[in-house]
């Protein structure tokens, strides 16, 4: 697997074959004027997929009062309007904090269990001997792309008869579920990626499996297991399906917002506040984690 | 990613073999099994006894006990929401992969050729961290139809205005049957004039808030020997007044289009009124002219294009959802290209041809497999278009926005509460995901 990721730093420079003509100074400055344009472009682009998100933090930072009236670039003209009277509303309300803490017990949960669980079957794959194992294997990279939609209707049911319905518990065995075939895929190809002979000698030297895979695997794979877990840290907080159908009290920030916003007009200024929050940890474990979560995108798509 | 071989490359310790009874082998099986259960279990009741039981319940009806054979799925293509929701994910396969994997292509291949790559890669691929919901929220707000408060529209607005200004007035009628015409052409005076004359046009049915602003008392045209003036004013005032006269207490209307016209109807020259509704046309030649109000003078104002009504949803959701993914399909194509072979490209750059054809002829072909990845990764995410549609299409557009998730969703869960109908709808959208589940396996089996 590519364990770095190439970015523009670390592709190699072209080439220079021949001194040419090219490599004189005016003709540089000539090179870097002809692709002034696509530096212009590239600028652009990139503020228009800034302009949207940034917009949303100004309309949050808006008196509600203009937020019917004007969009977020009254926040530009005049800076001075901008409050943070609707964040003080929004945590001045229970139901928002609730919200974020039920969010980050489902993400941290369910995250910890899938490591756990995923990299315990992913060694398994790559190094235990057993009866139908590769057909097995081909059975996980199947269920990798199975809709979650199929599995709502008996599981909802299911729920209500065990009386998982509606608790965080349920929320987290759901997500750890659907992680599962990426999670036993991604981490079955890093550790057999692993030399052998290291594991080897391990064996020769007479270690348990247990404990070939607890001090050996899990700090050698540290790597995938950090990808993995911000990949499906980031699914579930992001989640809006699972915990609309399986929670009705049990509400995290996405299914509040989503209650809110079937009332929407009257309240954007709390509405933009609440999405903006919801937002700000994942983008905050993102540029925070940027490479593993490269990493595991690549894992999972490009062989 | 390196592919280790399964089967080969684990090579047991010792004992290994079908060989008699062997405590060891109980053992190992036993680990094996620790290892392995729990991620069974998961797979098994949340993954697979599901999926099976989806599809059995597709068979039976709404209450769960009644065997009712195929009619859910002949519900499924007969039922006008159901059918817009299949109809619109077809739109989405064909339209969306394709403009993700084109824009992350550009993007990428673009990106190579600027120092700040990662700064431009860390902007477009940030939304992948936010829920499809919170972006879907996001567009709901950039997709406001008042241009005053919606990001999309108001910057409509601003290139539309500085194309064409738009009128002064909204609405108006002639104040006497000298004038004729609409709205929608213009007014013009029956009676030809010529230099030296005068023209009064006077205009009712004007709402006091409708008059410009800075509309002072009408005043009757001076006349000019060799012009043609006249006034444009409110032919009203309270009590009446008398029609086609400039009264006392009748404001004129500022800004108005004016438009000299020869007989045949070609414009001669035009002008715009004062604060009291004069206007003139100076130095004209000896002749009979017509003049009129201009239509521009009624020009309606940009109010918005409605992106979150029942005709453009689509599309607007659209558009969040690509502003999302392409920073996914620019990071693994981006990532495919520096791994290109570097000696491949410069070559052709040496034979002298042109960046384009550079592009055309060796960079796409050798990013093939990897454009491909990302065009079926982008099947299946878009079969599964969900959060976003729910956040950016208001309930009022819902069904014009509906997609086969959505449906399913909105069948089982959203009120209408049919577990028959809702499992059909999970089952089509299974059967549209196995090709992409063939694909997976095919390709994984190739590798190993």
């Amino acid at each position: 697997m590519a364990t770095t990721v190439p970015t523009a730093s670390t592709v190699p420079a072209r080439p220079k074959v021949i001194r040419d003509p090219a490599d004189r100074p005016m003709a540089r400055v000539m090179r870097v004027l002809r692709r002034g344009p696509v530096q212009l472009l590239l600028g652009v682009i990139a503020l228009l997929w800034l302009v949207p998100t940034f917009g949303l933090l100004l309309t949050s930072l808006l008196p509600a009062e203009l937020i019917t009236e004007q969009g977020w670039w009254r926040g530009l003209s005049e800076p001075s309007v901008l409050t943070l009277e609707n964040y003080r509303q929004l945590f001045a309300n229970n139901d928002l904090t609730t919200a974020l803490i039920t969010t980050a017990e489902i993400a941290v949960g369910n995250t910890v269990l899938l490591v756990i669980v995923a990299s315990l079957a992913g060694y398994a794959f790559a190094w235990l001997e057993f009866p139908g194992r590769d057909a097995l294997f081909v059975v996980v990279v199947g269920l990798l792309v199975v809709p979650l939609q199929v599995a709502l209707i008996p599981i909802f049911s299911l729920y209500d008869s065990t009386g998982l319905f509606d608790t965080v518990l349920g929320l987290i065995l759901f997500h750890t579920a659907f992680g599962m075939p990426f999670g036993i895929f991604l981490l079955r190809n890093f550790f057999a990626s692993i030399p052998k002979d290291i594991l080897e000698s391990a064996r020769i030297d007479g270690a348990s499996e247990a404990r070939i895979f607890f001090s050996l695997m899990l700090p050698l794979g540290l790597p995938a297991i950090a990808s993995l877990a911000i990949f499906q840290f980031l699914w579930t907080w992001n989640d809006l399906i699972v915990a609309l159908t399986f929670g009705r009290d049990t509400q995290p920030i996405t299914v509040a917002i989503f209650s809110q916003l079937r009332q929407f007009g009257s309240n954007i200024e709390l509405i933009a506040p609440a999405s903006f929050v919801s937002l700000a940890i994942p983008l905050l474990v993102f540029l925070a984690f940027q490479r593993y979560f490269v990493q595991g995108l690549l894992a999972g798509s490009v062989k | 990613m390196a592919t280790a071989q399964p089967g080969t490359a684990a090579a047991p310790p010792v004992g290994t073999g079908p060989s008699g009874p062997d405590p060891d082998r109980w053992r190992r099986r036993a680990t094996t099994f620790a290892f392995l259960a729990p991620a069974v279990l998961f797979l098994v009741v949340w993954l697979v006894y599901p999926t099976l039981q989806t599809i059995v319940r597709s068979f039976f009806g709404r209450s769960g006990s009644d065997f009712v054979g195929v009619d859910n799925y002949q519900a499924l293509f007969t039922t006008d929401t159901l059918l817009k929701a299949i109809e619109n994910n077809v739109l989405w396969v064909a339209v969306v992969p394709v403009l993700v994997t084109a824009i992350g292509l550009i993007f990428a291949v673009l990106t190579e050729r600027v120092a700040w790559a990662t700064a431009f890669k860390i902007c477009v691929f940030m939304p992948m961290a936010i829920s499809m919901f919170a972006a879907g929220v996001i567009w709901r707000v950039m997709d406001d139809q008042d241009p005053a408060r919606g990001t999309v529209n108001a910057a409509i607005k601003v290139v539309k205005d500085a194309f064409s200004e738009s009128g002064v007035l909204t609405t108006g009628q002639p104040s006497s049957a000298l004038l004729t015409g609409s709205v929608a052409s213009g007014f013009v005076l029956k009676r030809q004039v010529g230099p030296g004359q005068t023209a009064l046009l006077g205009l009712t049915a004007i709402p006091p808030d409708g008059v410009p602003a800075g509309a002072q008392q009408a005043a009757t045209p001076p006349v000019k020997p060799d012009g043609i003036s006249g006034t444009v004013w409110r032919d009203f005032k309270p009590g009446g007044g008398v029609p086609g006269r400039v009264e006392p207490q009748e404001t004129g209307l500022p800004g108005v289009t004016v438009a000299l016209r020869d007989p045949g109807g070609g414009t001669v020259a035009t002008t715009k009124t004062g604060p009291d509704g004069g206007f003139s046309f100076d130095e004209v030649k000896p002749g009979g002219y017509r003049v009129a109000i201009a239509k521009e003078t009624f020009a309606a104002p940009y109010e918005g294009t409605a992106w979150l009504g029942s005709k453009l949803i689509t599309p607007a959701v659209m558009i969040a959802y690509i502003w999302v993914w392409a920073g996914f399909a620019m990071v693994i194509i981006a990532a495919g290209l520096a791994s290109l072979s570097r000696e491949v490209l410069e070559a052709a750059r040496m034979d002298g041809s042109s960046e384009w054809q550079v592009f055309r002829r060796v960079t796409v072909p050798m990013l093939a497999p990897i454009l491909s990845v990302v065009f079926i990764t982008m099947i299946i995410n878009v079969l599964k278009v969900f959060d976003v549609v729910l956040a950016v299409a208001p309930g009022s557009s819902q069904d014009d926005a509906n997609v086969i998730a959505l449906a399913m969703w909105r069948t089982s869960f959203g009120g209408v509460n049919d577990f028959g109908l809702g499992s059909a709808i999970a089952v089509l959208l299974f059967i549209l995901v196995i090709p992409a589940l063939a694909l997976n396996v095919r390709r994984f089996r190739r590798e190993s």
